[in-house]
């Protein structure tokens, strides 16, 4: 069969999938489009008046967006905790569900990338980062690295899943020649990514919360924590609605990979707390506006202790194996994951990092409607793009979606077949 | 489709001759030099006559944008003399109208902060909105900070674009052409001294400072990052910045570094001088000394 007609094929077949859903799907989709329109107004409005109408000003000069922006790298990057045991170990289980884990680091690169665009005062010269045209200062600049790894990571992540499903599209098996050194290769960049995301805060002296070498080994372990606790749920949620069959065996293992993940990043929270605290410098002036607040500046210990919080429960249950067998406790542990890193890594990088400010003015930030409506239309867009991509790629691993002919079944989502294994 | 192409005055072979040759400028435009300052005179004095078209439709009056260079064997330091600031903020306001800051939003590049005697040089314990009937109040000095002209400038490093850097007579410069906006800078800087124009920055038409130069003072878009440039419309041409001249009480010092007869060798060799914040290794080349 030729490329074209095959192409022609997919693209209809496609189209064919994500116009086709049940109640459930349309509703979501239409949940989507509105968060998704909100906040294109809203960023409309921030475009023609000027970031002034974010929180966001000189004392403050990175809030929210970029923020969320951290996060998500984070989790783009955890798409390798289910990379290594599968492709290196040739453990199973997590084999067959890797194709996600791809999934969700192809959307969320592409929210981080949005986080970045909204952030930018002149989204217009957004070109200029990007050569011949533009002129990125590297190697002196950490984020025009940010830049090229992102890209890159981007692009691996995209040529393998385009390639596996492609191939199973066509009823071939993925070439091992293409897939195995990317993968191989993506591990290394996943951790890359991150750590340069890192070193992006790190590298500044000026910044004395950020200015702290534990920095980029923290934004790993707490980006395998709340990668894997998305992809449980999205999983839970496939088993749930499509026929897709996932162990339980696979569950839980990523359940254990994450209680250690959580450790990690909890003893590394720990010492850092320890050196600011009992060495007492003017540079703990940043953790005790996080943990106490300042004077009557406390808007973020709320946040702060809701984080440990959270934090603790999640390792509480994630420890347990008792526990990450029981289907409401995991979903707990997976929310608490999530909710805990989020708060810990958005807000709770970024606003200490920056207040006081660096002449001791104390600005206190807290996200305006337009930003969070911006945030959440971004947000809106990656799983929109991460919905409509599991439209296509379930019922291409299961075999009901490929090349010989229209789809044999029609599509599996709103499928209401129970699943194996529960 | 012949019968069109002639009817239409053009050829097939001109129309592609003539869309390579605009492809093939694009992309040499493109991959040329990106950055004011990179460019041949020729292309700087168009872009240069643009911007004064912009800036005289915009304001309604004649504006000039010099583009003078540094001046050889030149390198410019400042010296601030604490005993001596008494925390009028004329130098705040002066640098406002020289050098064409939005008054709405209000863009300071100098912030001058009040400190109480007996703590120091303690930014944490420092005002920067003190407002008393008077100035100096009992019991406190002040510490005007602006950009600090680091040699070791964290704000240049960052850029991920290259749009700041250090010209060859020492001043970090911003093209505010090629700046993203992203702010970078602004996180690295441990002075304070970036500003964002986080709106449309606004200048009444009569208060408009019409001499300026292309990495100075120049009219700004919103969405880019401004500082002090130790009023480089002026020092280029032999002149003192702005705060130096209005200062009733002659704490601001300035000069050439590389001039052994200049008052700033000579404060810098007699005086005992500090940087703020030595410990971050960024060399400023302001220096902060107290004379009496």
């Amino acid at each position: 069969m030729t490329f074209v007609r095959l192409f022609g094929q997919f693209v209809r077949g496609s189209a064919r999938l994500v116009l086709r859903g049940n109640g459930a799907y349309w509703a979501w989709l239409g949940f989507l489009a509105i968060l998704i329109a909100s906040g294109g107004l809203a960023y409309a409005r921030q475009v023609s008046e000027g970031l002034g109408i974010t929180a966001m000003r000189d004392q403050v000069s990175w809030g929210f967006y970029i923020g969320n922006f951290t996060f998500l790298v984070g989790v783009a990057a955890a798409a390798v905790v289910l990379v290594i045991p599968a492709y290196i170990y040739d453990w199973k289980p997590i084999r067959e569900i890797v194709i996600y884990g791809e999934l969700l680091a192809v959307s969320a690169i592409i929210m981080c990338l949005l986080f970045v665009l909204v952030d930018i005062g002149r989204p217009d010269r957004f070109w200029h980062l990007l050569p011949p045209a533009g002129r990125l200062n590297f190697p002196q600049s950490v984020l025009a690295w940010d830049v090229l790894v992102l890209n890159i990571y981007f692009v691996i992540n995209f040529v393998v899943v385009t390639h596996i499903l492609y191939r199973a599209f066509d009823g071939r098996h993925y070439d091992k020649r293409i897939v195995v050194p990317l993968v191989l290769l993506s591990i290394p960049m996943a951790v890359g990514i991150h750590t340069v995301t890192a070193f992006l805060f790190n590298g500044l002296a000026a910044r004395p919360f950020w200015n702290a070498s534990i920095l980029a080994p923290q934004f790993l372990a707490s980006a395998f924590c709340s990668g894997p606790a998305i992809l449980l749920i999205v999983l839970q949620l496939l088993r749930r609605f499509t026929r897709f069959e996932i162990q339980d065996e696979a569950i839980s293992k990523i359940a254990e990979l994450m209680a250690y993940a959580m450790f990690l990043n909890l003893f590394l929270h720990g010492a850092e707390a320890f050196k600011e605290f009992y060495s007492n410098t003017e540079h703990a002036l940043y953790t005790r506006y996080w943990f106490f607040g300042l004077g009557t500046h406390t808007t973020l210990v709320a946040y702060a202790w809701l984080a440990v919080g959270l934090n603790v429960l999640a390792f509480g249950l994630f420890i347990v194996p008792a526990a990450r067998r029981n289907w409401v406790l995991l979903n707990v542990g997976c929310l608490a994951t999530y909710a805990g890193c989020y708060i810990d890594k958005g807000m709770g990088l970024i606003i200490p990092g920056l207040t006081p400010d660096t002449l001791g003015e104390i600005y206190e930030y807290t996200p305006s409607l337009v930003e969070l409506r911006v945030a959440a239309g971004v947000f809106a867009l990656g799983f929109l793009i991460f919905t409509l991509m599991l439209k296509v790629a379930v019922p291409i691993t299961l075999g009901e979606f490929h090349g010989d002919g229209s789809p044999k079944h029609p599509p599996a989502l709103p499928a209401r077949v129970p699943a194996a294994g529960h | 489709m012949e019968a069109n192409g002639r009817r239409s005055g053009v050829t097939r072979r001109q129309f592609t001759t003539s869309a390579a040759a605009a492809a093939a400028g694009f992309v040499l435009t493109a991959c040329g030099p990106k950055r004011l300052h990179e460019m041949s005179k020729d292309r700087l004095k168009r872009l240069i006559a643009d911007m004064e078209r912009k800036y005289a439709e915009q304001f309604g009056i004649a504006v000039h944008v010099a583009d003078t260079p540094a001046m050889p064997g030149v390198e410019f330091a400042y010296a601030l003399d604490i005993s001596r600031c008494v925390g009028c903020r004329r130098c705040v306001y002066a640098c406002v109208e020289e050098n064409n800051q939005s008054r709405d939003p209000q863009v300071h590049w100098i912030r001058v902060f009040s400190m109480e005697k007996g703590k120091g040089v303690d930014f944490t314990e420092a005002d920067p909105y003190y407002q008393p009937k008077e100035v100096p109040e009992e019991g406190h000095f002040y510490v005007p900070v602006a950009c600090q002209q680091c040699r070791n400038a964290p704000c240049t490093k960052v850029c991920p674009t290259g749009a700041t850097w250090t010209d060859a007579d020492g001043i970090v410069v911003i093209d505010y052409d090629w700046c993203i906006g992203c702010r970078y800078c602004m996180a690295a800087c441990p002075y304070g001294a970036r500003h964002f124009n986080w709106s449309e920055p606004t200048i009444p038409k009569a208060q408009l400072n019409v001499n300026t130069h292309y990495l100075g003072n120049r009219p700004r878009p919103k969405g880019v990052v401004e500082k002090c440039t130790f009023c480089i419309q002026r020092t280029r041409n032999g002149r003192y910045p702005a705060c130096v001249e209005v200062c009733p009480v002659g704490a601001r010092k300035f000069g050439n570094l590389l001039d052994p007869e200049s008052e700033i060798r000579y404060i810098i060799e007699h005086k005992r001088v500090m940087v703020l914040k030595e410990d971050l290794n960024t060399l400023p080349k302001f220096f902060y000394f107290y004379a009496t």
